[in-house]
């Protein structure tokens, strides 16, 4: 607050002797303390080396691109570099892996926790979209944790289903099933019969009346796939109806439209998308899921 | 201050400092305490120490490619890096003692900043001579003396500047094998790298930034100011002493003059180039070379020692008024010290227990909760854990893992048939997956969350580690 000026004509504070910026707020001023020098010194540095930087890489734009960068210097190109170097790196593992007995696969630790790992990368990009993040499915699509499976859950089972997939058009060799739609074929108090004879099965709440009507309904349409019992057929994909598993429900209303029209899952050929390691590692991931047999 | 008939800059070059040689009490105790520290750092590494065959033989490492820390008889694992958090806050809460009670001893003691510079000064004071040479060859042209001198003196520097950031390395890695392979140019490009830097930031901090680094850089003074207060014994100017001060002459005048003969001693010595006669001031370290000074002058006066002392700043009206100052130990003892060294205290006692109540046997449970629980075919209830096994042994051991709760369940692990045991690598750890099942007309299938604990031991017998977790049934909302 003082009006002391020094010969250049700045203000000058009393108390430090030190000139002050001229700025006040609220009565207070501004010292002009100056910086050190050094400071100023790797402030220059730093432009400069921006400069320099800039110029080594990819980096000023220009009307259709930018500059290239020169040395061959880009962090894509380093990236790309970082990828070759981690594929030659795991070269021997994939290469066992091709040669592996995927059976026996569990008694070779390193190759083992290699192809689950690898497994559950393949399985994040191509398969949870479906199966779900943590491989416990949804209505229509399979949980591949627990021990029921349509088609088994060998090694050589899984690995055949990834690679030809279900019901498709893409590979012949595909696995396929179809269930007739039976409210073509059936009135619709004999669907009703057949639903609580299924619901008998699996020791759910019925009407024991309509399940021993339903019984000589199952025995001429529903048995040739299912089996006598309802322990369902792998050979063919049909489903177990005696256990505690259901893909689309086991309540009363879904039963009657899964008799009445039918279903339908499918599931890609990842034979024709994946690489052959691919296929192997996420077979062996999900038969680690704990539904392995 | 600065001329008045100078428009000023915007940027300030550094006042070069150069300090005087000093003896005394406290420049003994920064020698004694730069050869102690300094040895610790350049010692340490090559202490050996006996872990049996497939361990490090080295007493103090930083093993990061193994995730590993030893120190002694001590080994820390990444998840006992609590251990190391713990010494950081004892370190942080010493300071804070050793602040309210002493001032920045920390600083003017044993600070590498210091120690480094002090070392830096010691190289350059032999070779281009004391205080008055080097002002002279400082403001000399350049000649071939003074860039014999120079040069010489930098060569020195970059030698202890080598030195220093070549010790570090080897607290990283086997000593001998690092120092063979850093002969033969074998040695990993890091620990290069690791050295240039090393080498680079000491030199250039020690033998020219020195004290821009504590005004400028270094974050230490700013927190430090608000862990002193009035009591805290810190260095000052018996102002009421020394003042008015001036040369002693013969004759009447001399009477009215104060102790201080304005010698600059305090001035000429004090690396951070302050007058301590101004009172307090951000830039001190307290490293108390201006009482050296000081009292060095005044027993050549013939005047009582301690113008500029360690004293508290409270006892300041008292000596004013001619009283004698309170006795040292109301100062250090007072209750904010007393808390300070009782949370010190507590937290060294906390670090001591967790040391030696730790078992070698560790276990951490996650379970997996996507899905939370799978429905098997017989409808049984099936919950999987991630079970981490660490095998902080020495030798592989065969571990067998278990389930304790009030309801049974049956325990199994993923890639191993009937067995619930599982081989462990010495010094390792080993994920396994876990599946717990529930029959299905057990509560705990039909339930909501069931309580349990999974528990792992070593089939030979031991200790048994354990952890509390819960299982899932059907109805977990």
């Amino acid at each position: 607050m003082s009006d002391d000026r020094n010969v250049s004509g700045n203000k000058v504070d009393q108390v430090t002797g030190t000139e002050t910026t001229g700025h006040s707020w609220d009565g207070i001023e501004e010292l002009n303390t100056p910086l050190p020098r050094w400071w100023l010194w790797t402030f220059y540095a730093t432009i400069i080396w921006a400069l320099i930087y800039t110029i080594a890489y990819p980096a000023w734009p220009l009307v259709t691109g930018a500059t290239a960068g020169v040395m061959g210097w880009s962090t894509r190109a380093n990236v790309a570099a970082d990828i070759v170097a981690h594929e030659a790196r795991n070269e021997d593992l994939v290469t066992a892996l091709l040669d592996a007995d995927m059976v026996t696969l569990q008694q070779n630790a390193d190759l083992n926790r290699y192809a689950v790992a690898r497994g559950a990368a393949v399985f994040r990009a191509h398969c949870s979209q479906c199966h779900g993040s943590g491989a416990a499915g949804a209505k229509g699509y399979p949980n591949l944790l627990d021990d029921d499976w349509l088609w088994g859950g060998s090694m050589e089972e899984i690995i055949y289903t990834v690679r030809h997939g279900i019901r498709n058009e893409t590979d012949a060799d595909a696995r396929y099933s179809q269930m007739p739609a039976f409210g073509e074929i059936l009135e619709k108090d004999q669907i009703g019969d057949v639903v609580e004879y299924v619901m008998a099965l699996s020791g759910e709440d019925h009407d024991a009346q309509r399940a021993a009507a339903g019984a000589e309904i199952f025995a001429d349409n529903c048995a040739s796939c299912h089996g006598e019992s309802g322990q369902g057929d792998r050979e063919q994909g049909a489903p177990n109806l005696a256990d505690a598993i259901w893909l689309y429900g086991g309540d009363r209303a879904t039963l009657t439209e899964t008799v009445t029209n039918a279903r339908f899952g499918v599931m890609p050929a990842w034979g024709q998308r994946l690489s052959e390691e691919d296929v192997r590692a996420v077979a062996a991931y999900v038969h680690a899921l704990g539904g392995g047999e | 201050m600065s001329p008045a008939d100078q428009p000023q800059s915007l940027y300030a070059a550094r006042v070069p400092i150069f300090p005087r040689r000093v003896h005394g009490f406290f420049r003994n105790l920064k020698w004694w305490i730069m050869a102690i520290t300094l040895g610790i750092y350049y010692v340490t590494p090559w202490i050996r120490w006996d872990r049996g065959p497939d361990m490090p033989d080295q007493a103090v490492l930083v093993d990061l490619a193994s995730r590993r820390f030893y120190f002694f008889f001590i080994e820390i694992w990444p998840h006992e890096f609590y251990f190391v958090g713990g010494l950081l806050v004892m370190a942080g809460i010493g300071l804070f003692l050793f602040t309210s009670a002493l001032g920045r001893v920390w600083c003017g003691y044993s600070c590498p900043q210091t120690v480094w510079t002090d070392l830096f000064i010691l190289v350059e004071r032999w070779i281009e001579g004391d205080r008055n040479a080097r002002v002279r060859l400082h403001q000399a042209r350049w000649s071939p003396r003074k860039v014999r001198l120079r040069l010489s003196k930098w060569a020195v520097w970059l030698l202890i500047a080598l030195a220093t950031g070549g010790a570090w390395v080897f607290y990283f890695t086997d000593a001998p094998t690092l120092a063979r392979d850093l002969a033969g140019f074998q040695a990993p490009s890091v620990a290069y790298v690791t050295i240039v830097i090393l080498t680079a930031t000491t030199f250039v901090l020690g033998g020219f930034m020195r004290e821009q680094v504590c005004i400028y850089m270094c974050p230490w003074p700013r927190i430090q100011a608000a862990m002193m207060d009035a009591d805290t014994l810190t260095v000052a100017y018996r102002e009421w002493r020394g003042e008015p001060r001036g040369k002693h002459r013969k004759g009447a005048e001399a009477d009215a003059l104060g102790d201080c003969i304005d010698c600059m001693a305090c001035v000429n010595v004090c690396p951070m180039g302050i007058d301590i006669r101004d009172g307090q001031q951000m830039e001190c370290i307290t490293c108390a070379l201006c009482i050296d000074a000081c009292d060095d002058v005044m027993e050549r006066i013939g005047k009582p020692r301690g113008l500029i002392d360690y004293l508290a700043l409270s006892d300041a009206p008292r000596e004013m008024a001619g009283e004698p100052p309170r006795p040292v130990w109301t100062h250090v003892l007072r209750p904010r010290t007393i808390l300070y060294t009782a949370i010190w205290a507590a937290f060294g006692l906390a670090l001591l227990y967790a040391l030696f109540m730790r078992t070698d046997l560790g276990l951490t449970v996650s379970p997996v909760r996507n899905p939370t629980f799978v429905v098997q075919s017989d409808g049984s209830v099936r919950n999987i854990y991630d079970v981490r096994l660490r095998n902080m042994a020495g030798n592989a051991r065969l571990l067998r893992i278990g389930v304790t709760s009030a309801t049974p369940l049956d325990i199994e692990l993923e890639g191993s048939s009937g067995s619930a045991a599982v081989e462990v690598p010495a010094n390792a750890t080993l994920l396994q997956r876990v599946y717990v099942t529930a029959t299905p007309s057990s509560p705990a299938a039909s339930g909501d969350s069931t309580p349990l604990t999974l528990w792992v031991e070593d089939a030979n017998g031991g200790t048994r580690a354990l952890r509390d977790t819960s299982f899932n049934g059907r109805n977990t909302r």
